[in-house]
């Protein structure tokens, strides 16, 4: 449906015209900026694209929220929270970038409140151990990033200007993410299970997170047209695939595959095939912690609606006595 | 309720350079907007200073109007130095 | 001057300090992802990050102390409720975001006077943390007096949620300044400074405040005490038991 791209919201034609000037410019590896002229079915996709991107940052930071008071020493404390503050801090970067399409932050927070957005699955499983930690930054930043690196080529500016400033600062992620993983796997018996487990319970929702296979994927072919995609779903998943296998026989745990096999012609490992039916019912709601997590954040939302207002009826009255201290 | 003003966020990266755009967020007033500016995005030492903009107070111009703002500067190269040749021993200058 | 100095006193005193800062920290890390909006969650757990590396510091100067091979870790997570310094009010739970905010603003005025002081300590390794905590704190202040405005001079509910979170923590705030007599050996090798001081100038501050925002200090209450000698809230114990559990639950384990 967001193929067609010719006709707007009133239902009038967008003129050919201004449609070819338009793809022309991104075949030029020019970028879209707010203002500038889009197709509408280009801005709908790129809305619906970056907020579920942003929604996934705000209900990331819960399932690793949930150990900070836990932290098992101070450094990794601090760690830790630093982490889950950048995704906050990433989730507000890409609200910041689909407002300049037009919609409110408010907008955007309804929907995902009310269940009308989606975001990455991968949230909505229990992280029960302090491994989940260290699969999480490993694993799930791991893919995150095999997503968002090409994303800072995508053709919309303002999003690709986010991106560039989120993959910066999650490089540590990932890193922080595998060195715990490493302690665990080289400490006692009961840490190096901890561990385990924590990679059985990840790796597959790991891979679910580069999205559909590319021959269900219903949006991949016009994104690519457009270049706010940059590779396929497929394709994304072989390459964290590849990288990852390595590093997990490094540290001496098994990925819960027993398909997994290195494939000498291909050059690629072979997998076994994706849970599509966990995935489907996972994005619809049945996940194990799907209402937890939307809960989470309506209560935030609640909890913080008198804030919000008392904030603002503050610069109603005080709107001329207090000068900012900027320059 | 409506929600929380925007404000467009620019940093001064290290004195000696303008400050840059580099985002937005919403705050109720500017000393606010200042306050979370700091925490979003300079987290990692990115600046030395920063100004925050009401959204709304900014006025830019038209990118439907690109050629003809900005087309007419293109052909007025006697603005710039390569346009003049110089005598070999003097065109350091 | 400074040889002559009981030791275990200073541990004792670098101990109230580090565990002021961790059980500040911890409150606050718990808004990590439940901020009243997204600028204000960035802003809380930076807030947090400070108060948790001020621990670390001041754990590092009490085991620098003595010579069982502790470390900052094995203070934070291996001792109980009973062997905490802190006072009362930093152990409290972070309730509502006019609560955790007046809970900040006092501690934060308090941390400014202190670290002041501190920042002339004749013991030079205490004198430089103190230094670089300063600057946070100043920051910490802005943001914590900036809310307490907004709050008390705005609608009618938010004023009355910090009027009751004043009447819920006033009597929390004389514990901050109480001395015993080790500390007076501190103060008297100005190693520390006189917290008769700190706390007049912490009274004229923040009963300006108040009274900017109309807000009434209630007239009795139970007043607080008992954190430098060990004793302490039920909160504590909670605190610690979530924090501590696995360092607890796998002793000696590497993380």
């Amino acid at each position: 449906m967001y193929s067609q791209g010719l006709t707007d919201a009133k239902g009038q034609t967008e003129p050919a015209d201004l449609l070819a000037a338009f793809q022309a410019k991104i075949d030029r590896e020019e970028k879209i900026e707010p203002r500038d002229w889009m197709p509408m079915a280009y801005r709908k996709t790129l809305i619906r694209q970056m907020s579920q991107h942003a929604h996934s940052e705000i209900v990331g930071q819960l399932p690793e929220g949930n150990w900070i008071t836990r932290a098992p020493s101070l450094k990794r404390k601090m760690i830790l929270l630093a982490k889950v503050q950048d995704e906050a801090g990433h989730g507000l970067y890409i609200y910041s970038a689909t407002e300049t399409l037009g919609v409110s932050r408010d907008q955007l927070t309804e929907e995902l409140l009310t269940g009308k957005a989606k975001y990455s699955s991968i949230f909505n499983y229990p992280t029960p151990s302090w491994a989940d930690m260290g699969a999480i930054g490993w694993l799930v930043d791991g893919a995150a990033i095999m997503n968002q690196v090409p994303l800072c080529r995508t053709s919309y500016g303002p999003y690709a200007r986010s991106m560039v400033r989120i993959c910066k600062e999650e490089s540590f992620h990932q890193r922080q993410g595998y060195e715990i993983m490493t302690v665990l796997a080289r400490g006692t018996a009961a840490q190096k299970e901890m561990a385990q487990r924590a990679l059985n319970r990840t790796w597959w929702p790991a891979l679910m997170m580069f999205g559909p296979s590319d021959k269900d994927s219903k949006h991949s072919e016009q994104s690519m047209k457009w270049k706010i995609k940059r590779f396929s779903n497929d394709e994304l998943r072989q390459k964290f695939i590849d990288a990852t296998v390595p590093q997990a026989e490094h540290l001496g745990l098994t990925i819960p595959d027993p398909e997994l096999n290195w494939n000498e012609e291909t050059g690629h490992y072979d997998h076994g095939e994706i849970n599509w039916n966990e995935f489907i019912e996972v994005i619809h709601g049945n996940g194990p912690c799907n209402k937890e997590r939307i809960q989470a954040r309506i209560d935030a939302h609640d909890e913080g609606e008198w804030v919000r207002a008392a904030a603002e009826v503050y610069q109603q009255r005080h709107s001329n006595t207090s000068k900012s201290e900027a320059a | 309720m409506s929600e929380l003003k925007l404000y467009e966020i620019f940093i001064r990266a290290k004195s000696g350079l303008n400050h840059r755009h580099v985002g937005s967020l919403h705050a109720s007033d500017a000393q606010m907007a200042l306050l979370n500016a700091r925490d979003v995005y300079t987290r990692r030492k990115e600046g030395v200073s920063i100004w925050v903009v009401e959204a709304e107070k900014i006025t830019a111009s038209n990118p439907e109007q690109e050629h003809e703002w900005f087309d007419p500067a293109e052909d007025k190269v006697y603005r710039h130095p390569t346009f003049y040749p110089l005598d070999k021993e003097v065109e350091n200058m | 001057m400074m040889s002559d100095l009981n030791q275990t006193v200073l541990y004792q005193y670098l101990l109230r300090l580090g565990d002021s800062s961790l059980t500040m920290g911890q409150r606050l890390a718990e808004w990590c992802g439940h901020g009243p909006y997204l600028e204000e969650d960035v802003a809380l757990t930076n807030v947090s990050l400070d108060f948790i590396g001020h621990a670390q510091l001041f754990y590092q100067l009490a085991v620098a102390l003595d010579d069982e091979h502790k470390t900052p870790d094995d203070l934070a997570f291996l001792r109980d409720a009973h062997e905490y310094r802190n006072p009362l009010i930093t152990e409290l739970p972070k309730g509502d975001f006019a609560y955790t905010t007046l809970k900040q603003y006092f501690i934060d005025v308090f941390n400014l006077n202190l670290f002041q002081g501190l920042k002339h300590s004749q013991l030079e390794p205490l004198a430089q943390v103190a230094k670089k905590a300063l600057m946070e704190v100043k920051y910490h202040l802005k943001r914590s007096e900036a809310w307490v405005v907004r709050l008390a001079l705005s609608t009618d509910e938010a004023k009355a949620r910090i009027q009751k979170s004043l009447d819920d923590l006033w009597f929390y705030t004389p514990e901050l300044f109480e001395v015993d007599d080790g500390m007076r050996t501190l103060v008297d090798a100005e190693v520390i400074p006189d917290y008769a001081t700190i706390k007049s100038s912490w009274q004229e501050r923040v009963e300006e405040l108040l009274q900017k925002c109309e807000l009434e200090p209630p007239e009795s209450g139970w007043v607080a005490t008992g954190g430098m000698e060990g004793e302490h809230s039920e909160h504590l114990g909670y605190l610690l038991a979530e924090m501590q559990f696995l360092p607890r639950a796998y002793p000696g384990c590497e993380w």
